[in-house]
């Protein structure tokens, strides 16, 4: 079976192994227990050949690679293949998911079986989106990845889960609405659903505005953009922790990567066109989220606010076309997609202990776990973007690739250099530092075995790609080189 | 040995020890968690000591060591390197010698703290990131130093972090120093995008070219390479803690002293100075920059001096003193004299390390009392300390005679400095004659705090007894490192009861009986490193003044130090004999006011304090710069906060989004309550439908 198949469907050997499990297992106990060990191993399995993809890549190649073919049904076509953009958040997919699945070990008690298919098939639809070449199959994958999130959400989330999984729900159906209508006009004027072959077909301008207006109504959702930014906080503050990873980890990473493999190469007039906006939106993220983060009360939402923020520097540095801004954001996606899963997993850490995300309850936990305050303190210098981490390397980027096209914008985004600071120490003081005086907390336990082998891998990817940058750029170098290439010529730049 | 691995050897020595003391400490233990990180801190101060003497006399030839790439994107070129030129030659053993002193000093003053494979790892850390900082050969690695000596300035400062008052100050060294490198980004940016580069190597070359390109902006001329600068400089000014980005600096002293002594005097805070002059291909081609740095820089010392002479806590003054001499190095480098604004880094290291080591042996012998109107006559109790303080506090007062060049280190580079404003000045620099009298007024000043510090400290009549000492000594919990009044004091005395391990404290040689507490003379590790910079601060002016500021300097810097032709920062001698003799009168001046306020007329200092005069409630709220910027900025960040969540995110976006679209449909919200999860499964289900519906029925539609 060719490669990008076999990955994106390997996980759904687990949910038919679980299925299995289910119905014939003796008792629901134990074979939830089982369940768990075969979801985690078929998400290994499929990090391996994730891994394996990327060994296999040819990075000088700017064109998409490991190619699949076939005919599908009604003239359509099944279509598959990577280039140096999606394949590295084919492999953030596959790294996130055992992580998920192991972090869940015992905060699931409820419908374990279900949960894990929900997350198996969750990991399908995703890698899905990153892999699939044909514009229908990409939005089958696209649509029915909410629909495992909103299960995660719904079911296993917390006491305001339905108002948060409708909200999920009603935002991202509007956008999808006006998305599944620009497909069926691209296919329709073009006569092809292959997205290689509509990258390089030329849009009319002003077919381009409304094309690139109606997916940007679904990308700016998923990112998301303020302000339609709304649903996320509620959607992290009720989801599982491991949903919060997933969903902040990948989920919103499916509307950069929508940004930079249609808006950019099949609208690129209208893409020239919008930046203004996008930039203004994103100027706008960056310094309204950041002071509403400040403002939290809830660690979680917190967290979730920043990530509004941070996606503000990817949009800015998409936007910008040229190859720091590209380079920026999408390093810039991949750093957030670890560090922001990391600072889900740390409050999910707490809160499993103490059930509660409530910043004021806690307070003076680095006496009774020190590891747990050296790990946290890693991940929020990752976030307010410290030299060293991944976090400075996206951000610098997309903020030297915007400043070539708008110097305001750059000036303007930068302030969040000092707002993370602001939000984030806060936050870490306020639940790490300080005297612990909250009785409740006298028995609390550092990090256990699990917890260490869950964040073990996220810290090391957070410094090795802090430290060693290129040899991600060195894999995306050559796609995003062609990307900008063909954006310029086609704006005149 | 070959001068590249030694250089390497120099800068991944504390890194390692940082990870060995960091990651294994528990295991490892304190001793040798102490003794690995303090090893490989004196390995690479030797080891900096030969490059820099092969540097100086043999002759070693700049060159660049380059490690792995960094960022290659674009021409955005960056590489993990070493750069060995005069300027960092130089900073290599200022950063490792201060270190490896401090590092040993921390073996007694640290003795008895539950903690210490934790604070070792942060000095070590701290080095590496120093060392990484004055060695990078772009803007990216010059960052990453710069960022990460600030990472280990916020936990070393918050590091007795059951303190609030510890937590809140390194909250807001961080959070000032990101506004400082807010401005250091955009300058980066706006170098790259000008020139289209951020390796020095391939920078300075291009500066020339560029001259003339510009705006006209409120009446002047303000070109292309004054605005980078300038932008480069808010970086500057945030990590050295110049006049609207210094607030962070006084409250650092909540760290331990060492630490303030290392990073808050004599390293990290004097990166904005190293920078100025590194980028002094740029900076000579920027006129308005230039000017904008000699002011800042003159307003600075002459703002911190003043606060200086008021503050009670012992290092609360030396740290506006710090503040204040950073000023100086920064209008040397703003009127071109970057030999002088060097010289100046270099001897300040010695003498300001030795005075804050002197007053953390002071405090460590005073039972942890910071506040000087509780000190007195601890001159015959301290002998060691009185005298390396009066070495201190002669060498920052810049005491020498001008006639046959002969004084201690301060003299040499701080009367240089001045001359070099004059000569600035007489050569047309509009701000040289401001900048120069700014220098001779503080350097009065200068005498007169810290001449204050001694006398107040060490002459008259003892203002503690055994028994506050004592009771000070149960009560403390490293807490009330900051004294402001006495109500503070006691406040502080009280809410910090938390009981500690017993220290038994023998070693430091007062008994344990109630009431028997005497102030004590610190162990030999703390007395070794402050004999060692005792000789720095009377040496090291008269030993390198040839090679800084000498004739023949450009022989030194080979290079590192740029001139544009016509700027010119020559020696003294071009000076009148009135303005070589100036500084050593207003300091003598200085000196003779503080002996009569607080020796032959004791008392005094205090009567004046208590009269609140209007200028002394000025100078004692530091201009109330705290006061301003808690209403403007912290209010508004609060303000806009609560306003875009409640009022944006909540009113207006929710309550015209989701929320009015489900207040259309209240009675099927209601029946969702009860439904529960049951309801979600449908609610999936029926989009799923949906959404294969659609999908069919539009693509039928189409294939038809």
């Amino acid at each position: 079976m060719p490669l990008l198949s076999l990955i994106t469907y390997a996980p759904l050997a687990g949910v038919v192994a679980i299925l299995a499990l289910k119905l014939f297992g003796q008792s629901e106990a134990k074979s939830a227990e089982a369940s768990k060990w075969v979801a985690l191993v078929v998400t290994l399995v499929t990090l391996a050949l994730s891994v394996l993809l990327v060994v296999q890549y040819d990075p000088a190649n700017p064109g998409f690679q490991f190619m699949e073919e076939a005919p599908w049904f009604m003239g359509l076509s099944y279509r598959m293949g990577v280039d140096g953009i999606s394949i590295l958040f084919v492999l953030l997919t596959a790294f996130l998911m055992p992580i998920c699945i192991a972090a869940s070990w015992t905060s699931i008690d409820k419908r374990v079986h279900e949960y894990l298919i929900a997350f198996l098939v969750l990991e399908t639809l995703v890698i899905g989106v990153f892999c699939a070449l044909d514009l229908v199959l990409f939005y089958i994958f696209f649509e029915f990845g909410l629909v495992p999130m909103f299960l995660i959400i719904g079911i296993w989330g917390g006491q305001r889960r339905v108002y948060a999984a409708f909200k999920f729900f009603l935002y991202t159906l509007l956008g999808s609405v006006l998305m599944l209508a620009a497909i069926l006009f691209m296919i329709g004027s073009s006569g092809t659903s292959s997205i290689p072959e509509l990258m390089t077909y030329h849009f009319s301008p002003q077919a381009q505005t409304w094309l690139w207006l109606a997916f940007f109504a679904s990308f700016a959702v998923k990112m998301p953009m303020w302000p339609v930014h709304t649903w996320l906080p509620d959607a992290h503050v009720e989801a599982p922790t491991a949903g919060s990873v997933i969903l902040a980890g990948i989920l919103l990473k499916m509307g950069g990567y929508g940004f930079l493999r249609f808006s950019l190469p099949m609208f690129p007039n209208a893409s020239d066109y919008f930046a203004p906006l996008v930039f203004a939106l994103s100027v706008i993220a960056v310094i309204y989220t950041s002071l509403v983060a400040f403002r939290q009360t809830d660690a979680k939402k917190l967290i979730a606010y920043s990530s509004v923020a941070h996606m503000g520097l990817v949009t800015m540095g998409i936007f910008s076309g040229n190859v720091e801004g590209e380079q920026g954001a999408i390093y810039q996606m991949l750093s957030h997609g670890v560090i922001s899963g990391a600072l889900f997993l740390c409050v999910g850490v707490i809160y499993d202990r103490m059930h509660t995300r409530e910043i004021k309850f806690y307070g003076g936990l680095v006496t009774r776990m020190p590891l747990y305050a050296a790990v946290f303190m890693l991940f929020t210098m990752g976030n307010v973007g410290l030299p060293g981490t991944s976090g400075f390397v996206g951000e610098i980027l997309s903020m030297t690739g915007v400043y070539q096209v708008s110097t305001w914008t750059a000036l303007l985004a930068a302030t969040g250099v000092i707002l993370s600071a602001v939000y984030m120490l806060t936050l870490y003081r306020a639940v790490v530092f300080g005297p612990l005086t909250n009785p409740k907390l006298a028995a609390i336990e550092d990090l256990n075995w699990r917890e260490v082998a869950i964040f073990a891998p996220l810290i090391l990817s957070t410094l090795y790609m802090g430290v060693q940058p290129n040899s991600v750029f060195n894999l995306t170098s050559a796609s995003v080189d062609q990307l900008v290439r063909v954006y310029q010529a086609a704006i005149g730049g | 040995m070959d001068p590249k691995l030694l250089v390497t050897v120099i800068l991944f020595g504390p890194l390692i020890g940082a990870a060995v003391a960091g990651l294994f400490g528990k295991r490892i233990g304190d001793k040798a968690s102490m003794t690995v990180t303090t090893g490989f801190l004196f390995l690479s101060a030797i080891l900096s000591w030969v490059v820099f003497s092969q540097w100086t006399w043999g002759g070693l030839e700049p060159f660049t060591v380059t490690y792995a790439p960094f960022i290659h994107v674009g021409n955005f070129i960056s590489n993990w390197s070493f750069r060995l030129d005069g300027l960092s030659a130089v900073m290599l053993v200022v950063v490792t010698t201060v270190s490896s002193l401090v590092h040993l000093y921390s073996w007694g003053y640290m003795a008895d703290d539950p903690s210490k494979p934790r604070f070792f790892a942060y000095l070590s850390l701290f080095t590496f990131a120093m060392l990484s900082l004055i060695s990078a050969a772009d803007f990216m690695q010059l960052f990453f130093g710069w960022e990460g000596v600030g990472l280990a300035s916020y936990l070393l400062i918050g590091f007795w972090h059951h303190k609030a008052t510890a937590n809140a100050a390194s909250i807001k060294a961080f959070v000032v120093n990101r506004v400082g490198d807010f401005g250091f980004a955009l300058g980066i940016m706006t170098a790259y995008w000008a020139f289209g580069t951020i390796e020095f190597a391939k920078l300075f070359p291009l500066i020339q070219a560029s001259v003339g390109q510009g705006w006209d902006f409120a009446g002047g001329r303000f070109s292309l390479i004054d605005l980078t600068c300038f932008l480069l400089f808010i970086g500057a000014m945030g990590k050295s803690a110049q006049f609207f980005l210094h607030t962070w600096l006084p409250d650092a002293m909540e760290g331990p002293t060492p630490v303030s002594a290392l990073i808050h005097a004599a390293t990290m805070v004097t990166a904005g100075v190293y920078m100025v002059c590194l980028l002094s291909p740029m900076f000579e081609y920027a006129p308005v920059a230039k000017n904008i740095v000699t002011v800042i820089g003159a307003v600075t010392a002459l703002f911190a001096a003043t606060v200086g002479l008021t503050q009670n806590d012992i290092k609360r003054v030396i740290a506006y003193s710090t503040c204040s001499q950073l000023g100086y190095m920064f209008f040397a480098a703003g009127v071109g004299a970057y030999q002088a604004a060097m010289f100046h880094l270099f001897t300040h290291a010695f003498f300001k390390a030795l005075l804050f080591l002197g007053a953390g042996s002071v405090i460590h012998g005073m039972a942890h009392e910071q506040d000087m109107r509780r000190y007195g006559a601890l001159q015959k109790y301290l002998p060691i300390t009185y005298a390396v303080m009066t070495i201190g506090t002669i060498a920052i007062t810049g005491l020498g005679i001008p006639g046959i060049e002969i004084g201690f280190a301060g003299f040499y580079s701080k009367d240089a400095i001045i001359h070099a404003a004059y000569e600035a000045g007489g050569a047309g620099h509009p701000l040289g004659y401001f900048a120069f009298f700014i220098g001779i007024l503080v350097a009065g000043l200068t005498a007169f705090y810290s001449w204050r510090v001694a006398f107040f400290t060490f002459n008259g009549h003892a203002r503690w007894t055994p028994e506050d000492l004592e009771h000070h000594w149960h009560n403390r919990d490293h807490a009330h490192d900051a004294v402001h009044d006495d109500h503070a004091h006691a406040a502080a005395a009280e809410s910090h009861s938390e009981p500690e391990t017993d220290h038994g404290h023998a070693d430091h040689g007062h008994g344990q009986g109630h009431g028997e507490y005497k102030p004590h003379e610190s162990p030999w590790t703390m007395r070794i490193p402050l004999l060692v910079l005792s000789l720095g601060a009377i040496f090291a002016g008269f030993l390198f003044h040839h090679q800084f500021i000498g004739e023949h300097n450009a022989e030194f810097w080979r290079g590192a130090i740029f001139h544009a032709p016509v700027e010119h920062a020559g020696a003294e001698h071009h000076a009148p004999l009135w303005v070589v003799w100036a500084p050593l009168v207003v300091s003598v001046g200085g000196l003779l006011v503080a002996a009569y306020m607080y020796i032959w007329r004791e008392g005094l200092g205090a009567k004046l304090a208590a009269n609140q005069g209007l200028l002394y409630v000025f100078f004692y709220n530091k201009w109330f710069f705290d006061e301003i910027y808690n209403a403007t900025f912290v209010r508004a960040a609060k303000f806009l906060g609560d306003l875009f969540w409640k009022g944006g995110d909540q009113k207006i976006i929710d309550g015209l989004g989701p929320d009015g679209v489900s207040a259309l449909s209240v009675e099927v919200g209601k029946g969702a309550g009860r439904l529960q999860s049951g309801y979600v499964y449908h609610y999936a289900f029926v989009m799923l439908l949906g959404v294969a519906g659609l999908l069919t029925y539009a693509l039928w539609a189409w294939a038809v």
